[in-house]
């Protein structure tokens, strides 16, 4: 028997922590840095004199003076205010994929021999890293059936990016770049999908669920035309339903001239169970932090992998890594590439850690990712269901892959506690709070837990538990849940139109100070 | 032996193809007779009552109703024997039998009646009131009835914000049938809506809350509530104006039906507009405003190209036939399918979300040629695949 504890009397360290601007005194430091000698000096010259005229600040910037003390103590109460991936049973997070990455990956990407690495160093002295990426794009490569890699895309959205931008480079190319100026989507794909896709300035035309709550097969059929380039489609989708008719999908959209890319953010619940190329796919992505393992959250580090069929190749993000019996080398000479997406190429710790991931696990273990998050999160759901108020109500009785979306608006509608008021609640029990959907909110009220490989059954019981026990505040005790979180860091609830006006934003401290 | 109600609001939805945006009032009724309107909610209660008729157990059911144009004379039409109620409350009660006799127009028939015969058929423990109507009638049934019988509209009104009617007429007689032979077990209540008219004159749609009525469950065949837009839409109207505004063709006759949707269009391009009127624009000029059929007939005669720029009825998701009757089955025949644009925001199709989009153009054929897949603009450049049916 297993323990699950029900209430572990959580209460998060809650600091009134200023902003660093606003603290230190003028004079205090951090580091005494010592004058050149004049021996340096003689051959450097003044430092100030190596700075272009037009580059120079004409006032000091404005940083705030500390001492290493006050720095340190400062950021360490801040990550106190935070739920590491560490102590946390992150299985609200759906659809990011919240896997526990073994220790020893920090191992790798902490040692010296990486940490100490520069981008700008010759390729003769990088050989280590550089077939690290060699073999992702190879793995990655058997994974999807694809025929190329390009490991450049530093998240996931960046890949879908590179795709639509070799969909336009492919269209280009044959003259039909100017007709075909439309992709399908769905409204249950993920979002990056679309806005990619609008932001290369295609047409979206987004497709329904029909009432088996698969995408509409014959709204595609309706929707494809000369003018279709491609169709974006995530499988399964953020409901976890699997659309076993993807193949027709890709045949229609393959008939109207148009090529099909497979987003496979959810990847979790396929990994090693079917392939992007075996369904007829044309390109397809991963999210290298989320389904191979990284540390993720809070803007990074992430990593996407574009992979793309034969006749896509020459297109693909450039440089790519390749490999000519001898040696490792960055193939930045590829006239048809749709070019550079960032910076250098990828981001190399997360290619480790994913390295690392796939060498462990080989070809047996991949297959095991994803029959333990189906088995799991159908656990997890059947637990979840029996709570009062909380339902599947989105085409019901259809199997669940690795993720469900839940609606909490039964429990809404007889208590008044909706889905935002149990997010924050939720923290009160040691949880991170969970992810609702992606835009648009399709379902009402919505929930939607991954419970991954990783997590054991003791983690879902003690993760269900918490629900029920606050579903069980919201009939009875309504006020407390929607007065929350009272345990966490964060006391007072954030004015929400900071986070949805244009206005009210004040991403840097200057403006800030203007608000 | 079972029993059902049977009352046609006979001048329900009379303004509606002629532009008058209603049919309440003596003045309103005469003024749409001489437009050369006709009375339609009779054709639509018939359809209802045909599909009734159908069935052989209405043998075993009694069907209660109305005199004249109230009920009786749809029943007659259909072929069905009724029990007619000395239900009229009017001077001219005892001789009223049609609307086809002008001169007792506003006087034979007023509201009164139709409250007086639900009541009445309330009293006889009707298993079902069947009415046929729009807002105001379905408002004269709350009035008189409340939640002490199981009722059902079907929808005849120029505008249907109610949850109480059927998606059309067929689909009423349908599950009239159906919870009759107890294969819909259940009954659930459903809001009486209204436009409030004081919100409307301030060039806003917003519908007020008058009461529920208990209508059959079967969420297939009822309406959904109409929704009046929420201010989360906001956003991607603008985006999808802002669409409109730039690909809007100058040689084209663009025929723009009624909503708040469309009339930000309009307000982006800067046109006037009729907010629930049909206007009529042409290379950049308004050519018409607050037009009736005829009008908008003569125009596509003239113009040549045309278009057809309409949105979708929030939480019901009408495109044709509640509120742009003025836009026609003939309009759209002309018009073609293809010329046809639809534009909704991405917040109104959502609220649709596992729903159809529907048309009753009073035209069975055009409702045909209408059926199958749309393209809705929901932003810039952003479309949403929606199955149209009827």
């Amino acid at each position: 028997m297993g323990y699950v504890k029900k209430n572990r009397d959580f209460h998060q360290a809650r600091w009134d922590e200023p902003f660093i601007m606003e603290m230190g005194n003028p004079g205090e430091r951090g580091v005494l840095i010592p004058g050149a000698s004049d021996e340096v000096k003689k051959v450097s010259g003044e430092v100030s004199e190596l700075i272009p005229a037009g580059l120079k600040r004409k006032k000091a910037p404005k940083l705030p003076e500390l001492s290493q003390m006050q720095v340190l103590r400062h950021y360490m109460r801040l990550s106190q205010e935070t739920i590491g991936t560490d102590i946390n049973i992150d299985i609200g997070l759906g659809t990011c994929t919240m896997k526990y990455s073994p220790k020893i990956h920090e191992q790798f990407v902490r040692a010296e021999k990486f940490q100490e690495l520069h981008p700008y160093q010759d390729e003769s002295t990088v050989q280590g890293i550089l077939e690290i990426m060699y073999k992702d794009e190879q793995y990655l490569k058997a994974i999807s059936g694809m025929d190329k890699v390009s490991l450049q895309p530093s998240g996931g959205s960046q890949a879908i990016f590179a795709n639509v931008q070799t969909i336009r480079a492919y269209f280009e190319e044959r003259g039909e770049a100017e007709k075909r100026d439309e992709i399908i989507t769905t409204i249950l794909s993920h979002p990056a999908n679309p806005g990619t896709a609008a932001t290369l300035g295609y047409k979206v035309i987004t497709l329904y669920p029909d009432e088996n709550g698969l995408p509409d097969i014959e709204a595609l059929k309706a929707a494809v035309s000369e003018r279709t380039a491609a169709l974006m489609i995530t499988n399964p989708e953020d409901t976890g339903i699997y659309n076993d008719r993807i193949r027709q999908f890709v045949d229609i959209v393959h008939e109207a001239g148009g090529l099909c890319v497979y987003d496979q953010a959810n990847l979790n619940g396929v990994f090693g169970l079917t392939r992007a190329k075996d369904a007829g796919f044309d390109m397809c992505h991963y999210n290298l932090h989320k389904s191979f393992s990284s540390p993720h959250g809070c803007q990074g580090p992430g990593a996407g992998a574009q992979c793309v069929s034969e006749k896509l190749a020459k297109y693909v993000a450039a440089p790519t890594v390749e490999y000519d019996g001898e040696k490792y080398y960055l193939d930045g000479d590829r006239p048809k590439s749709i070019g550079k997406l960032r910076m250098f190429y990828g981001v190399p710790s997360v290619l480790i850690r994913a390295y690392a991931y796939i060498r462990t696990l080989g070809a047996d273990g991949m297959k095991q990712i994803a029959e333990l998050s189906i088995l799991n999160n159908n656990y997890l759901i059947k637990k979840l269901l029996e709570i009062k108020g909380l339902s599947m109500p989105f085409a019901k009785g259809r199997f669940r892959m690795e993720q469900a979306r839940l609606s909490w608006q039964e429990l809404t509608e007889e208590t008044g506690v909706t889905t935002d008021d149990i997010c924050r609640r939720i923290v009160d029990y040691g949880f991170q709070d969970y992810f609702t959907s992606h835009h648009p909110r399709v379902l009402p009220e919505p929930f939607t837990p991954e419970p991954v490989e990783t997590y054991s059954k003791d983690d879902m019981d003690e993760y269900a538990a918490a629900f029920a026990a606050i579903a069980k505040e919201a009939y009875t005790e309504p006020e407390l849940v929607k007065g929350a979180p009272y345990k966490a860091a964060l006391g007072a609830r954030i004015e929400e139109e900071c986070l949805t006006e244009w206005g009210k934003f004040a991403t840097t401290w200057r403006a800030y100070k203007k608000l | 032996m079972k029993r059902i109600g049977f009352i046609v609001n006979p001048v329900a939805g009379i303004g509606g193809k002629v532009g008058l945006k209603g049919s309440d009032g003596e003045e309103t009724l005469k003024k749409a007779l001489e437009l050369g309107a006709v009375p339609e909610s009779g054709k639509k209660a018939l359809i209802a009552l045909r599909v009734l008729g159908a069935a052989a157990e209405l043998s075993e059911m009694e069907i209660c109703t109305c005199p004249g144009d109230m009920g009786e004379n749809v029943c007659k039409e259909a072929g069905l024997s009724c029990k007619v109620l000395d239900c009229m409350t009017g001077d001219h009660a005892g001789e009223w039998t049609s609307l086809a006799d002008t001169a007792l127009v506003g006087k034979a028939t007023s509201p009164a009646d139709t409250v007086r015969a639900a009541k009445m058929l309330c009293g006889l423990g009707a298993d079902l009131i069947l009415f046929a109507g729009g807002d105001g009638t379905a408002r004269n049934i709350l009035d008189a009835v409340g939640k002490s019988a199981a009722v059902l509209g079907i929808p005849a009104g120029c505008k249907i914000h109610s949850g109480v009617f059927a998606v059309n007429p067929k689909r009423a007689g349908e599950l009239a049938l159906r919870y009759m032979q107890g294969k819909v077990p259940r009954t659930k209540e459903a809001e009486v809506m209204d436009i409030d008219e004081e919100q409307f004159r301030q060039g806003r749609v917003q519908s007020r809350l008058y009461g529920y009525l208990k209508i059959p469950d079967d969420v297939r065949l009822v309406q959904n509530l109409k929704s009046g837009s929420r201010g989360g839409g906001q956003d991607s109207t603008e985006r999808l104006a802002e669409y409109m505004a730039d690909t809007w063709e100058n040689d084209v006759l663009y025929i723009v039906g009624g909503g708040s949707t469309t009339a930000r269009i309009m307000e982006r391009m800067h046109f006037a507009n009729t907010l629930l009127g049909v206007d009529l624009v042409y290379s950049g000029q308004v050519v018409g405003t607050d037009c009736t059929e005829r009008e908008i007939l003569k125009a596509v005669s003239e113009y040549g190209k045309a278009k057809i720029l309409v949105t979708v009825i929030g939480g019901q998701g009408y495109i044709f036939g509640r509120g742009n009757q003025q836009i026609s089955a003939e309009v759209i025949r002309r018009v073609g399918r293809k010329n046809i644009i639809v534009a909704a925001s991405e917040e109104k199709m959502l609220a649709l979300f596992g729903k159809c989009l529907y048309v009753d153009t009073g035209d069975e054929e055009v409702n045909g040629y209408l059926h199958g897949y749309m393209r809705v603009l929901t932003g810039y450049g952003e479309y949403a695949v929606m199955k149209v049916t009827g």
